[in-house]
Formats: C-alpha cells, structure tokens, sequence
C-alpha cells in the first residue's frame, strides 16, 4: 500500500547530520572548491575585475534559469525559454535603433522613449508564456511537448519578424547608446569602484522571485503542486491558475532576459538565445532542483549558473580548449544528478 | 422542519467508471453532532460516495442537501468553503515541506506590506502551534514531513481536517497509521468535535473502532446502500454478515490442500534497511498456505520483497528444499521458483497499455524466444489462452489493454503471469486489495487450487478475514518482528490483533 513505501522511503531519509549538511549544500561546496581551485593555479582569477565579470556574464543566465526554475518545481519544464529570449531581444533591438543609423529594421520609427521598447520585448515574453501555460493546464500537453512546440514556433516568429524586405533578415545592430547602457555600464566611480547594471538588475530579480517563492501564495502553492499535485488539488489549490501564473512569470524572465541581452551585445539576430534553455534547465538541475518536482530553491539555480560561468571563465584562462569545456560541461551535469538524486533513491 | 435534524443527505446518488457501476442509487442521511460510520467492503463504494460529496468525482445522478440546501461542488475548494472537510484515505503530505506549510495549503494567511501580500509565516507558525495543542499532538510545525512517521502525518492530516472548522468532516480510514495510544486520542478529538455539533462520517474496516465510536453505521455492498442502523443494534457478525451479503462461512471456497514437506526455511532474517524487519524465522511447507498478518508498517511487504531479492539483507539465512541460498536479486529469485505479487497492482505489477497477451507474458518472454531470436507469438498465444481460460479471465480478447480489465481481472492475468514460470514458491501480496466481492472469491479459489497442486503460498493479507479463513498457518508481525505463529484453525481476530499490537 501506498502508505508503507511512503513511510519506508521517509524512513530512510533519517535524521539531520553534518554529511546530510554536506550532501545538501554540495553544490555550494562545489562553487567554492572550483573557485579556489581555480584561483590556486591562477591567481588572476580571483582579481575583483575578473569576478565582477563571471557576476556580470551571469547575470542574464541567472534570470533565464530563475524562469525555468520555477517551472521546473511544478513538475514543468520550458525548452521555449532560449528562443523566446532571442524573439524578445530582437523585439528590443528592433525599436532601439539608432535614429541616424543606415540600415534601420523599421526606417521611420521616431525615437521612442526607452520604456516602449522594453515593455514591447516583455510582453511578448508574456505571450509565450502565457500560452505555454493554457496549453499545459487546459489541454493536458505535457510541458516537454508543448514548450518544444513553442520552442519552433517562437523562432519561426522572431525570424519572420526580422526578414523585412528588401532587407532581408540581418543582424539588428547600432542600438542606442542610452540603451545599451543598460547592459554595458556601471553604477558608482568610474576608476575606483563600480557594479554593473547588468549585476543590480539581476539581484533585484533574484531579490522578487526569492519573495514570490518563498513568501507568497503562489510561490508555496509552486512547491505544493510540484511535491504532490493531487494533495494541492484536494486542498483546494486552484492547480491549473498557479500553472499558467508559473509560465507566465517564466515567461516574463525570459522577455527581461532578452532586452538585457541585446542591451548587453548591442544588437540582436534571431539565433540569439538558442539552447540558453539547455543551460538553464542544466543550472537548475545541477543547483538541486528536483525535475520530479516540488524541490528547488533560489540559492541553488545561482549556484548552479554560477558553476558554469566559473567554469568557462576558469577554463578559459588556464587556456583549456572550449571543446574541452563543453565536455567538461556535460559531464558535471551528469554527475551532479547523480550525486544529488542520492538523497531520494530509496536504499536497496 | 424535519431536515434541521439532518446537516448532510445525500440521495439516489450513482456513479459509473467504464465497465463499474461504483454508486448506484445510494442514499445516506448524517446528523449533526453525530458520527456516522460508513462501512463496506474494499469496492463497496464507500471512497466513491465521499468524493462525491467533497468535489473530488461529481456525481452522475442524485442529489446532496448541506442544511437542506442543494449543493454540488464542482471542486474540492468549494466543498471545503461550504464547510465539508476530509481526511483522505491515502496520506497526501507534500514532503519537503513543512508541517505548518502541508496544514495550511490552499488558505495561508498573507499580509499586506504596502501593494504585497506576503504570507505571514509567524501567524502561520502560531496557529499551527495552537492547533496541535488544542489537539494535544505533539508535532513541530516547521518540521519538514519527510522528517515525519507515518503515523504522525497521519496525525497531522487528522488536524489538517479539524482545523477547516468544518460541519462534516470525512474521516476516510483515519487510524490505518495509528497506534493504539493515538487512536484512543483521536477517539477524544472526534468526541469533543461531536459534542461542538460536527458531524463525522467515519469510514473503517475495524469493527471494534465503528462499535467504540459511532452512533450510526450505514453499510454499502457492491456500490449499493444495505441499511442504516443504530450503532448500539449492531454486532460484529451482523456487520460483516450485511456486508458480505452472505453466509461467512461460504466466504472461502473449501481447501483441500495438505502440507507437506518444507520447501523455504528463513532464519534470524533481518532487513538492510533502517527501521525495517528484524530476527524474522519461520517455514513454509509444499501445499500450504502460510498467511502473514498485521498492521500497515508491521514490514511485511518489506520481509517478502527481501525473500524475492527486491530489498537488501543484513543477516539471517534463507533455505529453499535443504539448500540454503542467496536471493540478491529478482532473477535469482525467479531461478529458485519463486514469484511475487506485488501489493501495489497499479504501480508494479500491471503495464496498462500493454495487452493482456503481453502482460501475461512479459515475466517469461525468454522462453518464447525462437533460435532466430523472434517471438514465438504461436506458443505464447496458446499459453496466453490457456492462462485466460483457466483463471477465468474476463476479457474480450488477448489483446485488450489491461487497463480495460477490472481490478479482479487484472489481477488474475498477474496470477497467470506468474504462473507461466511454474514457481514452486508464490507470494502474494495483498492479492485482493481492491477487488470486488465476486471476484474475491475467484482468486481465493485458485490461491486454494494452488496449494492443492503442491505450491508453496506465502500470502500477506490486510483483511481479517481473509487471513483467517484462507491460511493454514499465519505469521503475525509487529514493527518489524515476528511476534507469532498461529495454526489457521486456532487463530481468532482478537488473537492475532494482540499479536499485531505487542510493541505499541
């Protein structure tokens, strides 16, 4: 009966001890380990320069991954996030053209005032997400087949958007400089001590979805559904309201992501974003979200980031090749799971 | 007004699955202040009917009056605002959680800080406090359940339900984790609720608990209403005789088995695992039925899956006809002629959208192979027929997906499964959970015609009477030990229930 494997499998779990302490912080552990590591062989890693720029290159991952994550906690995931991020950086980039640039994408646009086009680039985030999530909770298409389609339709989207005769499709470049400013420059004195946009934008993020779930409704109702969804629904939990909420916040991310992105670059193309949702899916789940459900927090989707970012940086100046790193990647999220999955296997 | 007297009536309720009538024309009337017990056999109806009533099925015909007010909740939350709470059968605790976050789900108390409304995990801390002290339980609400035993996230569903301060609340199997200490104590809870004026609707298979607690017992059979009747007219034997519909003693197909020599003899046998069995001995002869009793968590699922090589063994010793063996896993298991049923037909025992040809098969598929490495579909076809025939199996052809069977049904293509190995040795797991009366009968039949035939039956049962009245000799266990073994003829439901109780 159902009753008795719950209660052996609990049982197995036993008491709090210091190797569960190091078993449920691995990752963090892991971060900090590769980042002396690293810093051992090569003290120029460990330079405030070099750190600030690991923070700053992790700052639109970390974004994406918070999306995904909250998706992956009800049980979901959104393999849409990457493309949806390139449509929505191409959206940005579009109504941010420079207004003496040669080969603008739409010749007339006057120059908006810098809200409209990030609102325009969010919204369609919103969009995706939005119908990501009704297909999830009123068809029943499960999350990996739906998001796969959106994943083909947002890109047949966004390339449509940018093929504009007699142009054609090309690079969206020359971005304002006020825009751009958002993911290139820096708050505080010049020469002395600054962070980057690109950093306070993302903890302010990171700040509002650890409140969303942690501290409200939804955020409890996300853990709910995804630890035991029939329980949510006998509980009264309206499980197909917090699902579209849950893809529409993802979608969100992804639309913000996007505009920083193209911010970042200066421009945008409509390959932009493709397999960043492989990324951040591999973030979550190497920083403990479970893909079963239900377990996951914020600390960890960073950690996760993190670990990548420190480990292409890393590689990068002990002069490793990227193919090597990609490698290196793939295994680490391998291992990771096969660590972290540990935890819940029952013992045989 | 006459319907003052009522808090809850439901009337002329049916319900049909594809291929079940669940409900049919069902009527029952609840008091307030009153507990009223809903008692039946496993498929009788009674899940059925309350979640009918909570929400959770909507009902195909019928009517449901709340205070004499029509009522027909589209979902649980309306039932659960409309004062109606449950206590479900199976446990639903979100694990990696906390308590309080599991009592309060779907209703946390929020605070508005300026334009958010953010939970108030210190009101949520508090309530959860004052509630399990009102309750006089003794939990952590920010204790994650994983942490839990089973019997205190029984306990803490328990206090989930009151804590909806609810009119009716639906008690569904509400002590099958409970010790006898913390049934007594919620016995106090639900006294206290009743004199408050709620009205609980018990549902129970322990007839001491419905004799002890309640002032009504309707009884269902075969998803229809039998009668209501006053607690205190009723007897042990006139609930069970209302419930089966028949004589007991026409319960069980008469046995004609005779043990013989000992085919498995288990010594000091004592599970890997934390918390699991302990120091268990005991044989099993040809042609005996050797049944194994005992309370959700005595470990018996866990010891038999042991004995199939499913779960680790730290110590003890296993003999299979004088040799003594070593079972590691499921192949070697098979090797010495030993099948499992498992006790969770859905989850590991049936492949629901494979075809009965195939479910009956899939345990033995080696022996279909042909030298050119393709299936003998030819040989596997006339088994498959032969299997169907001999257990009666109900289904239109050899290639119906199991899920289209009954529960009844499904279950004698595993026997057939299991068979088609020609195990000496066969375990049976809670072989008629969720099966229909009829069809009970049916397996117990084969299970006797087994051991006639010279098998060795290990059985574990939750049902009483089923115990009783198929083995020859039971085992009863108790947190993990062995506490006795008792010949079938002497055995009584007071005995083994004390047996079943010795560490508690």
């Amino acid at each position: 009966m159902g009753n008795t494997d719950f209660a052996s499998s609990l049982k197995k779990l036993g008491p709090a001890s210091a190797k569960e302490f190091a078993s449920k912080n691995a990752i963090m552990l892991v971060l900090a380990g590769l980042v002396i590591l690293i810093g051992i062989v090569q003290p120029s890693f460990l330079s405030i320069d070099n750190l600030l720029n690991i923070l700053r290159i992790s700052s639109v991952r970390a974004i994406i991954a918070m999306g995904v994550g909250g998706i992956l906690i009800t049980r979901g995931t959104d393999l849409s996030a990457g493309r949806t991020v390139g449509l929505a950086a191409c959206i940005a980039a579009s109504l941010t053209q420079r207004p003496d640039y040669v080969s603008k994408m739409f010749p007339d646009l006057p120059l908006l005032p810098f809200i409209l086009p990030v609102l325009a680039a969010v919204s369609a985030g919103l969009v995706v997400g939005l119908f990501n999530g009704l297909v999830v909770a009123f068809l029943n298409v499960p999350p990996f087949i739906t998001t796969l389609g959106t994943m083909v339709i947002v890109y047949g989207a966004a390339s449509l958007y940018v093929d504009r005769p007699p142009r054609g499709a090309q690079p969206i470049g020359g971005l304002r400089e006020d825009f751009t400013n958002l993911g290139t420059g820096s708050v505080g004195l010049p020469d002395v001590f600054s962070i980057p946009n690109l950093i306070i934008l993302a903890a302010i993020v990171t700040v509002i979805i650890w409140v969303m779930l942690n501290k409200t409704r939804l955020g409890k109702n996300i853990y709910a559904i995804g630890g035991n969804p029939e329980a949510a629904a006998v509980s009264g939990v309206n499980v197909k309201k917090n699902l579209i909420l849950v893809y529409v916040i993802g979608g969100f991310m992804y639309g913000l992501a996007g505009v920083l992105l193209a911010a970042r670059s200066g421009g945008a193309t409509n390959n932009y974003g493709q397999m960043y949702e492989l990324d951040a899916i591999a973030a979550c789940v190497i920083g403990g979200v479970s893909t079963s459900g239900g377990i996951g927090t914020v600390a960890g989707m960073l950690t996760g980031v993190l670990i990548f970012e420190v480990l292409n940086n890393g590689l990068v100046i002990l002069g490793v090749s990227a193919y090597w790193q990609q490698i290196a990647k793939g295994l680490i999220i391998i291992a990771a799971v096969a660590v972290d999955i540990r935890k819940y296997l029952a013992k045989r | 007004m006459a319907s003052n007297e009522y808090v809850l009536e439901m009337s002329g309720i049916s319900k049909s699955f594809p291929g079940v009538k669940a409900l049919d024309n069902v009527s029952i009337k609840v008091k307030r202040g009153s507990v009223h017990a809903l008692m039946g056999e496993n498929g009788a109806g009674k899940s059925t009917l309350m979640k009918c009533l909570f929400g959770i099925y909507s009902a195909d015909s019928g009517e449901i009056l709340l205070n004499g007010r029509k009522v027909a909740f589209a979902d649980t939350n309306q039932a659960l605002t409309s004062g109606i709470s449950m206590i479900h059968q199976e446990l639903h605790p979100i694990p990696y959680r906390s308590v309080m976050e599991n009592i309060w789900l779907g209703r946390y108390p929020v605070r508005n800080y300026g334009i958010f409304r953010l939970i108030d995990t210190k009101k949520m801390f508090r309530d959860t406090k004052k509630l399990f002290e009102d309750l006089k339980m003794e939990i952590d609400p920010a204790r994650w359940v994983v942490e839990l035993s089973v019997s205190k996230i029984q306990s803490m569903e328990i206090a989930k339900a009151v804590s909806y301060s609810s009119e009716v609340i639906i008690m569904d199997e509400p002590t099958s984790s409970l010790t006898g200490n913390e049934v007594e104590h919620l016995f106090g809870i639900i006294r206290k609720l009743r004199a408050e004026g709620v009205a609980i609707i018990y549902i129970s298979h322990k007839m001491e608990e419905i004799l002890e607690i309640a002032d009504d017992v309707t009884i269902m059979r075969d998803g229809r209403h039998v009668g209501t009747y006053a607690a205190s007219e009723l007897t042990t034997d006139l609930i069970i005789s209302k419930m089966v519909g028949r004589d007991l003693t026409n319960r069980f197909p008469p046995r004609e088995n005779v043990p013989g020599e000992v085919t498995m003899r288990v010594e000091s046998l004592s599970s890997s695992e934390h918390m699991s069995f302990k120091d268990v001995s005991f044989d099993v002869r040809k042609g005996e039925i050797f049944g194994i009793g005992g309370l959700v968590g005595a470990k018996r699922t866990e010891l038999v899956e042991s004995l199939f090589g499913l779960r680790g063994i730290k110590s003890g010793k296993i003999w299979i006809d004088g040799k003594q063996v070593h079972i590691p896993n499921p192949i070697q298991a098979k090797r010495h002629k030993i099948a499992l049923l498992t006790e969770e037909r859905r989850t590991t025992g049936i492949f629901p959208v494979l075809s009965v040809f195939d479910n009956t098969l899939i345990a033995n598929i080696d022996r279909y192979v042909r030298p050119n490495r393709l299936l003998d579909r030819k040989r596997g076809s006339a088994d498959v027929a032969r299997s169907i025939d001999m257990l009666h199996v109900k289904t239109p052809s050899a290639a119906t997906f199991m899920k289209n069977l009954s529960g009844g049904n499904q279950q004698k293509v595993i026997v057939a499964r299991w068979l088609l190995t020609e195990p000496e040795i066969l375990i049976l797991d809670e072989p008629t959970r969720g099966i229909d009366v009829g069809a009970k009968y049916e397996i117990y039949t084969i299970i006797a015609d087994l051991a006639r035939r010279g098998k060795t039956i290990i059985m574990i049962t939750s049902e009483m009477p089923e115990l009783i009245g198929m083995s020859d000799r039971i085992m009863v266990m108790c947190e993990g030990r062995a506490t006795g073994i008792l010949d079938g003829n002497e055995a009584t439901q007071e005995r083994i229930m004390t047996l079943a109780t010795q560490f508690m």
